[in-house]
C-alpha cells in the first residue's frame, strides 16, 4: 500500500520546484502523481500528499474533490471525453455522447472495461467541433460513427493516432506528465501532431492573397533613456524678442498668479 | 481534389488580416529551439536586456497593448502597478487555463510556437523584476504542456533561463504547472489560490494581485496571447504595433471562429474588424445556414444577432452594442440552431464550473439550469422567463468574481433577442428538445 521509491523521489522533485516555504504549491502536481500510480485519488494517495506536505488529509481531500481531473473511482487506461458544450453540442456532440453511452453501456464518469467515459465541458478546440478526447488528446470533427470506430479500436487494443497530438499513452503514463515530468518517450513524441487546417486557416488566407503586416523592423529602437532625444527645455520655442525670464508663465495649479 | 473555399473575401476584409503571432505557426518545427531562433527567436530578449526594465514597461504602455484574456486591461499599466524596491519577491504568472466556451487560440499558440511565450515571459519578468515565473496551463492541454515543457528545458539548456541569463545578471526560474480541470482557475485570483495548492476559489479584491498576489507578494497575471505579443512589440516598436487596430484597441488579435462557417479556425486580424468581414475570411457561412446569433468573445459575453454584423470587434465597439470583446472567441450559430438550447448548454457549464463560494452564483446557476431544462422539455410556464431574469438580477454583480456575471450574459441576451423561441417551447408550438429525465449529459 505504499508508493514506489520512484514516486517518492518524484514527489521530492515536485516540491523542490517551488520557492522555499511554499511547498503547498506542489499539491496539484502531487495529486496527478498519485493518479499515475493508482489510476485515481485513493485514500492512501491522499495520505501520501498530506505527509509529503505536512498538511492534514482533510486539507488534501478538500482540494482533490474540487477538480474534475482528479478521479475518485478507479479509471481505465483510456479516458474518453465527449464535449457537449454548445458549439460541439449543436454540431453533433450530443449524438456522439448518446452513441457511446449506448455502446459502452455506462454513463458519465463510469468505467466499462478499460474505458472510462465522461462528457466534458468546453475543451478549447471549438474550431474542430465536435471533438472527442482520449486521455485529453484531440480527435477532431467527429461523428457518432467515427467515435464508435475510435472506441472500438481502443477496445481492440489499438491506439489510433490523434491527428494533432502525440501517440496515445495510458491514463497513468499521462498523469506523470501532468505532474510536470517530461514525456519519457522523447522528443519525437513531443513533435507529434502537426497544426491542423483550422489552426492555420487565417494564415492560409493571408498566403493565398499575399498578405503580410508591413513596416516590421526588428531593429526599431526601444526608446527609453539612452535612445531618447534630449528633452527640449521648457522655454524652447520662445521668440528671442520675449525678454521675460524663462519659466515666467503661470503655474497651472496656481491660477494666473494672484 | 478541390476544396470549396467559398466566395472571395472583400478587399476590406483582407486588409484586416494581420498575421503576426500566428505567422510562425506555418513552420511545422517552430516549437524547436533552433528553428525558433532562425525565425527571429530570442532576438527580442537580447534587445530587451540592453535597456532599463522601466523602459520596457514604458514601451508596453506606449504600444497600448491591452490584455487578451478577456478584460482588456492595459498591460503596461498592470506592469507599472508592481511596487519597485519594496524588498519583496515579485512574480509573473501566465494564465494558460484556457476554457471560456468558444476560446481556442492559446492552445494552438503554445503547441505551434511555445518559445514565443517563454521569451515573452523572460522579458516581462525582467521588466517587473520577477525571478520566479509560472505558466499555469489547463490540465487538459496535455500536448501543449509537453511542447511547453520541452521549450522550457531547451531554454534552460541554452542559458535563456536560470542564473545570469545571457550574462545580463538577471536570474529567472520558470515552472510549467498543470491545472486539474476547473474553469474557475482562469479567474486570476482563483488561479493564484490554485497555484498555492488550494481549491481554486476567487479572492475578494482589494487587495489586488499587483500588491498581494502569489504568496501575498506583488504579482502580474497575464494571459498567454498578451505575453506572446511582447517580443513583437520589443522588436517592431510601439508605433509599428499601433499601425494595426484602433486608437484605443491597438494591435492584432487572434480571433477563434467556430460554428457554422465554411472554415472555422484561427484568424489573426487587426482589432476593429467586423463580423461581416470575419465571416468573409472564413469563406462565408456554411451553405444552407443563415446567421442567427453569435458571441463576440465566449459565452460570458452577451449574444449578438445579424443586426450587429458591422459593429467593430474591439473593446469599445463591443461595449457600444451592449456586449464585450472578451476573448474574441466568435461562436457563430445559424437559423438551424436553437438559442434556448445554446443557453441551456452554457448554463449547464456555469453550473458545473461555479466554485460554490458565493451563494448567488452557486444557487442561481443551479436553478437556471433546471428552469431551462424544464422549458426545453416542453414543461415550462410563462413565469419561467421572469424567474430567469429575476435570478440574473440576483446574480449580476453579487459574487466575488465574474463567473456569476458571465452566466447572466447568455440568459439575459437570449431572452432579449429570442423571447419568441422560449415562448414556442412554453406554449407548445415547438417540439420539446428533451423528454423529461432524458437530458443528455445531465448529471
Amino acid at each position: 500500500m505504499t508508493f514506489s521509491a520512484e514516486t517518492r523521489e518524484r514527489a521530492q522533485e515536485i516540491i523542490a520546484r517551488y520557492p522555499a516555504g511554499r511547498e503547498r504549491s506542489a499539491l496539484l502536481p502531487l495529486l496527478h502523481l498519485v493518479q499515475s500510480e493508482d489510476g485515481y485519488v485513493t485514500p492512501q494517495g491522499v495520505a501520501f500528499c498530506a505527509e509529503a506536505l505536512g498538511i492534514t488529509k482533510a486539507e488534501v481531500g478538500a482540494v482533490a474533490t474540487f477538480y474534475t481531473m482528479y478521479k475518485r473511482r478507479p479509471t481505465g487506461d483510456w479516458l474518453v471525453s465527449v464535449c457537449t458544450n454548445t458549439v460541439c453540442g449543436v454540431q453533433g456532440g450530443d449524438k456522439i455522447y448518446e452513441a457511446l453511452h449506448e455502446h459502452l453501456g455506462v454513463g458519465h464518469n463510469e468505467t466499462a472495461g478499460n474505458i472510462t467515459f465522461e462528457h466534458a465541458e468546453c475543451l478549447a478546440a471549438c474550431d474542430y467541433a465536435p471533438v472527442v478526447t482520449v486521455n485529453y488528446e484531440f480527435y477532431d470533427n467527429m461523428t457518432a460513427e467515427s467515435s464508435l470506430d475510435l472506441v472500438r479500436a481502443l477496445q481492440n487494443g489499438e491506439r489510433p493516432q490523434p491527428p494533432r497530438g502525440s501517440r496515445l499513452c495510458t491514463f497513468k503514463e499521462m498523469s506523470i506528465q501532468l505532474a510536470g515530468f517530461a514525456d519519457v518517450r522523447g522528443e519525437d513524441v513531443v513533435g507529434d501532431g502537426p497544426a491542423g487546417v483550422a489552426t492555420l486557416a487565417g494564415n492560409r488566407v493571408a498566403e493565398r492573397y499575399g498578405i503580410s503586416v508591413p513596416g516590421f523592423d526588428p531593429d526599431t529602437p526601444i526608446g527609453g533613456r539612452e535612445e531618447k532625444p534630449p528633452e527640449k527645455p521648457a522655454t524652447a520655442g520662445k521668440p528671442a524678442s520675449d525678454r521675460s525670464p524663462a519659466g515666467d508663465s503661470p503655474m497651472p495649479q496656481k491660477g494666473d498668479g494672484k | 481534389m478541390s476544396v470549396d473555399l467559398g466566395p472571395e473575401p472583400s478587399r476590406e476584409a483582407l486588409a484586416k488580416l494581420a498575421p503576426v503571432l500566428t505567422k510562425r505557426w506555418l513552420s511545422p518545427d517552430a516549437w524547436k529551439l533552433d528553428v525558433y531562433q532562425r525565425l527571429d527567436g530570442y532576438s527580442a530578449l537580447r534587445k530587451a536586456f540592453k535597456v532599463h526594465p522601466d523602459d520596457l514597461i514604458q514601451l508596453i504602455k506606449d504600444s497600448g497593448l491591452r490584455g487578451r484574456g478577456g478584460a482588456g486591461f492595459p498591460t503596461g499599466m498592470k506592469w507599472g502597478f508592481i511596487p519597485q524596491n519594496d524588498g519583496k519577491p515579485h512574480y509573473l504568472v501566465v494564465n494558460a487555463d484556457e476554457g471560456e466556451p468558444g476560446t481556442c487560440q492559446d492552445l494552438p499558440l503554445m503547441m505551434a510556437d511555445p518559445h514565443s511565450l517563454v521569451e515573452g515571459v523572460i522579458i516581462a519578468s525582467y521588466a517587473i523584476r520577477a525571478n520566479f515565473a509560472v505558466i499555469y496551463i489547463r490540465g487538459e492541454a496535455i500536448h501543449a504542456a509537453r511542447r511547453l515543457k520541452q521549450a522550457v528545458a531547451d531554454a534552460y539548456a541554452k542559458g535563456y533561463l536560470g542564473e545570469n541569463i545571457l550574462k545580463s545578471g538577471f536570474d529567472l526560474d520558470l515552472v510549467v504547472h498543470s491545472g486539474a480541470g476547473a474553469y474557475i482557475c482562469g479567474e486570476e485570483t482563483a488561479l493564484l489560490d490554485s497555484l498555492e495548492g488550494y481549491r481554486g476559489q476567487p479572492r475578494l479584491r482589494p487587495p489586488f494581485p499587483a500588491t498581494h498576489g502569489l504568496y501575498a507578494s506583488p504579482t502580474v497575471v497575464n494571459n498567454v496571447e498578451t505575453i506572446a505579443t511582447v517580443p513583437y512589440i520589443v522588436l517592431g516598436g510601439a508605433k509599428w504595433f499601433r499601425t494595426m487596430g484602433t486608437e484605443k484597441s491597438p494591435g492584432p488579435k487572434i480571433f477563434s471562429v467556430s460554428g457554422r462557417v465554411r472554415q472555422p479556425g484561427q484568424y489573426e486580424c487587426a482589432l476593429g474588424i467586423t463580423l461581416r468581414q470575419l465571416i468573409e475570411l472564413c469563406g462565408g457561412m456554411l451553405p444552407g445556414h443563415n446567421l442567427r446569433f453569435w458571441t463576440p468573445g465566449g459565452s460570458s459575453t452577451p449574444l449578438l444577432t445579424a443586426e450587429h454584423l458591422d459593429a467593430p470587434l474591439d473593446f469599445e465597439g463591443m461595449m457600444g452594442v451592449g456586449t464585450m470583446l472578451g476573448t474574441a472567441a466568435v461562436q457563430i450559430f445559424s437559423d438551424q440552431d436553437c438559442p434556448v438550447y445554446a443557453t441551456y448548454r452554457w448554463i449547464e457549464f456555469y453550473h458545473h464550473e461555479s466554485c460554490g463560494k458565493c451563494t448567488p452564483c452557486r444557487e442561481g446557476n443551479y436553478w437556471m439550469k433546471g428552469i431551462l431544462a424544464r422549458i426545453l422539455s416542453g414543461q415550462g410556464v410563462k413565469e419561467d422567463l421572469e424567474t430567469l431574469l429575476d435570478a440574473c438580477d440576483n446574480l449580476l454583480g453579487r459574487s466575488f468574481c465574474a463567473l456569476g456575471d458571465g452566466a447572466t450574459s447568455p440568459v439575459m441576451s437570449s431572452i432579449k433577442f429570442f423571447e419568441q423561441d422560449y415562448l414556442d417551447y412554453i406554449e407548445g408550438r415547438k417540439e420539446p428538445m428533451f423528454r423529461p429525465g432524458e437530458l443528455v449529459g445531465a448529471h
